[in-house]
């Protein structure tokens, strides 16, 4: 495993939100005021007692933290290797890591006087996580949504809109994610003096990438001290899914210091990365600017951004956070993909051998720890973040195999 | 003297003010560009603001996406804009010409590559939406080399320090957008820009530039009683829309607004 000889992985981002030559501030001025504010506001309230208190608050009763762990015991025999142990973010209130985060920033709205929450979403896990926060404090809420999305993902739109929320859908671009995302950059700047928006990922502009990662990294925090005590020790290797990446640095950052800990993030390998159709920039793209960051994006030899592929909704995005691209580049995180097909094994295997049905997104790391357990001893361990539960994609499922349900 | 700097010369001297109208560079098609440029020259244009279609246009309302997508149907990519800029030089040397985009597809060039192919072509500035001045430095040594204007934006909520430090970075022009939002917004506030634009002049000589929310010759003629330059974009690619797919209408269609706001700026003096 390559690992590089920093002696602390905790000092980034920089002032100006620098995670090495990656993140930063890349906005029309129109959006400077706002995130000046935001980003004052956030260094103030990340150490303000009151504050910390009402979220760890919101996080036990609402959300339901803390999430266990879980020895995925008859699996691991199955594979013939490495213990695998799940985080187990499905069981959070929405039924992923999402809500972790939509907290966090909803309540930080609620202390800067903000009464209406704007929120980009893809698969609508963010979007439903931001339009329930919403609902619990009162706030108005819309959630853009490419209208490809929208068709793709329609029991997730009426669920925000049971929760009140205003689902806009956004027909420029490619009518997915990113354009989502344009739409709600183009609604702050308009309704900068009221507004909040809550982004979802590790990306865009500072201090999201930062602020979004302090609020997810409640998973690594916990997981570290559960798996101390139900092994006696830190794992071997951390397994997450990465698209945007929220749910993989909120694990990963907590153990970025343990350096004996190898760190693994799965991109979407789509058909193929031979085929081209994927959603794996830290793999297959190269760096460049989008959405307010320095980054790996998917792009074309123009800088046109291109259209991603992958068979779960919330992977489909062709940037990353800057935190991964400087943490593939100084070596201390490993980038791999698995493909479309190998994730529906693994969402089938886990089903199946454990009785856990796993979002389409998190099977993508199950996919990679299969692999990558039989190649380790049986007394090594792999935790797997399970970012997600697959109710939301039976529908997909049902739908390669041919049934209608 | 750089061409910008020219012509603001000469406007000041005649008591006139100057009216730069914004087309996307492909729209709707790349072979009708050139002769675009040359049709608001000659309807009383005395900047050109071409824009370099981009994928993800964050900044810029639905008429001005929409210009993009129609380009990026024809893959118009940034080498083929500063090829038309060149083709428009062949018969037009004093017009000074600003690139209009977003950062990315000079990244993919790369900086230094991106000003001398620029400088080249004919090029005077680059106004890059999406880079504030704080991650400028390196971008603005590349310009600077060949001595490419830098322009920025300055917002409505741009306060105090921050417009000095634009106006220090910046070369050409500073350009003010007149109102919170994205291109193609409307209602605009005549009294709140004036007040706004007397804050920057007392920290700039520098000419200002205003637009959004200029769509007809009664807001022209309004905001150049206040601004050194009047930037109309969306109404004039509103009508490059609506004639997509009767080309020879489009240059007409532009030449006429631009005369008519012309006409009406130069009826202030």
């Amino acid at each position: 495993m390559p690992t590089s000889n920093r002696e602390t992985y905790f000092n980034q981002p920089d002032e100006q939100g620098h995670f090495g030559p990656y993140g930063g501030v890349f906005v029309a001025e129109t959006l400077m005021q706002a995130l000046e504010e935001l980003r004052l506001n956030y260094e103030k309230y990340l150490h303000d007692k009151s504050f910390l208190a009402e979220l760890d608050a919101d996080l036990a009763h609402y959300v339901g933290r803390p999430s266990p762990v879980y020895h995925a015991g008859r699996w691991s025999r199955e594979l013939g290797g490495a213990q695998i142990y799940l985080k187990r973010e499905d069981l959070n209130h929405t039924g992923a890591h999402k809500v972790n985060n939509t907290i966090g920033q909803a309540l930080l709205a609620k202390r800067m006087g903000k009464t209406r929450i704007i929120a980009e979403t893809g698969a609508g896990q963010h979007g439903v996580a931001t339009a329930t926060v919403a609902a619990r404090l009162g706030l108005e809420c819309v959630v853009y949504m490419g209208a490809v999305d929208i068709v793709r993902q329609e029991a997730n739109v009426y669920r925000m809109r049971l929760l009140g929320a205003e689902v806009r859908a956004v027909e420029s671009g490619s009518k997915t994610l990113k354009d989502a995302l344009n739409e709600a950059m183009r609604d702050w700047v308009t309704n900068i003096d009221n507004t909040f928006y809550i982004i979802g990922t590790v990306a865009g502009p500072h201090p999201y990438p930062a602020m979004v990662r302090d609020f997810q990294a409640i998973i690594g925090r916990e997981a570290r001290q559960q798996m101390q005590q139900q092994t006696g020790r830190l794992p071997d290797a951390l397994v997450a899914c990465v698209g945007g990446g929220s749910n993989a640095i909120g694990l990963f950052y907590p153990f970025l210091d343990d350096k004996a800990v190898a760190i693994y993030g799965v991109e979407a390998a789509g058909d193929g990365l031979e085929t081209g159709n994927h959603a794996a920039p830290l793999c297959a793209g190269r760096p460049g600017v989008l959405h307010g960051n320095r980054t790996y994006l998917m792009e074309d030899d123009d800088g046109q951004i291109i259209e991603t592929h992958s068979i779960s909704a919330g992977l489909d995005y062709p940037g990353v956070g800057p935190e991964h691209a400087w943490l593939k580049d100084c070596g201390r995180a490993q980038y791999v993909a698995v493909t479309d097909s190998e994730a529906l094994a693994a969402f089938h295997a886990l089903t199946r051998v454990e009785g856990i049905i796993p979002a389409l997104e998190s099977s993508h790391a199950l996919a990679y720890a299969a692999k990558l357990a039989p190649t380790l001893e049986r007394d090594q361990i792999i935790l797997v973040n399970l970012s997600g539960r697959g109710d939301k994609d039976i529908h997909t499922v049902a739908a390669l195999e041919g049934i209608e349900i | 003297m750089s061409r910008i700097a020219a012509i603001f010369k000469s406007l000041r001297a005649h008591g006139r003010k100057a009216l730069i109208p914004y087309v996307t560079a492909g729209d709707p098609k790349p072979g009708i560009t050139v002769s675009l440029m040359h049709a608001m020259v000659e309807a009383g244009a005395d900047i050109i603001e071409l824009g370099v279609p981009f994928s993800d246009p964050m900044a810029d309302g639905p008429v001005i996406q929409r210009a993009s997508e129609r380009a990026l149907v024809h893959h118009t990519s940034l080498r083929d804009v500063l090829e038309m800029v060149r083709e428009f030089r062949v018969d037009n040397a004093q017009t000074p010409v600003v690139l209009m985009g977003y950062l990315n597809p000079i990244e993919m060039m790369g900086y230094e590559a991106f000003g001398a192919a620029a400088a080249e072509a004919g090029v005077d500035a680059a106004l890059t939406v999406d880079i504030p001045p704080e991650e400028a430095g390196e971008l603005l040594l590349a310009l600077n080399r060949d001595a490419l204007d830098a322009i920025f934006l300055i917002a409505p909520t741009t306060v105090g320090a921050r417009i000095e430090t634009i106006c220090k970075t910046a070369s050409g022009f500073v350009y003010y957008v007149s109102l919170k939002g994205v291109t193609g917004a409307s209602h605009l506030d005549i009294a709140g820009v004036e007040q706004k634009l007397n804050e920057i002049r007392r920290t700039t000589d520098l000419p200002i530039g205003v637009g959004f929310g200029i769509k007809d010759a009664a807001t022209a003629a309004a905001v150049s009683k206040v601004a050194d330059a009047v930037v109309v974009g969306s109404a004039l690619v509103s009508r490059v829309e609506a004639l997509a797919d009767r080309p020879d209408a489009i240059a007409p269609a532009l030449a006429e607004l631009l005369a008519e706001m012309r006409q009406a700026m130069d009826a202030n003096h």
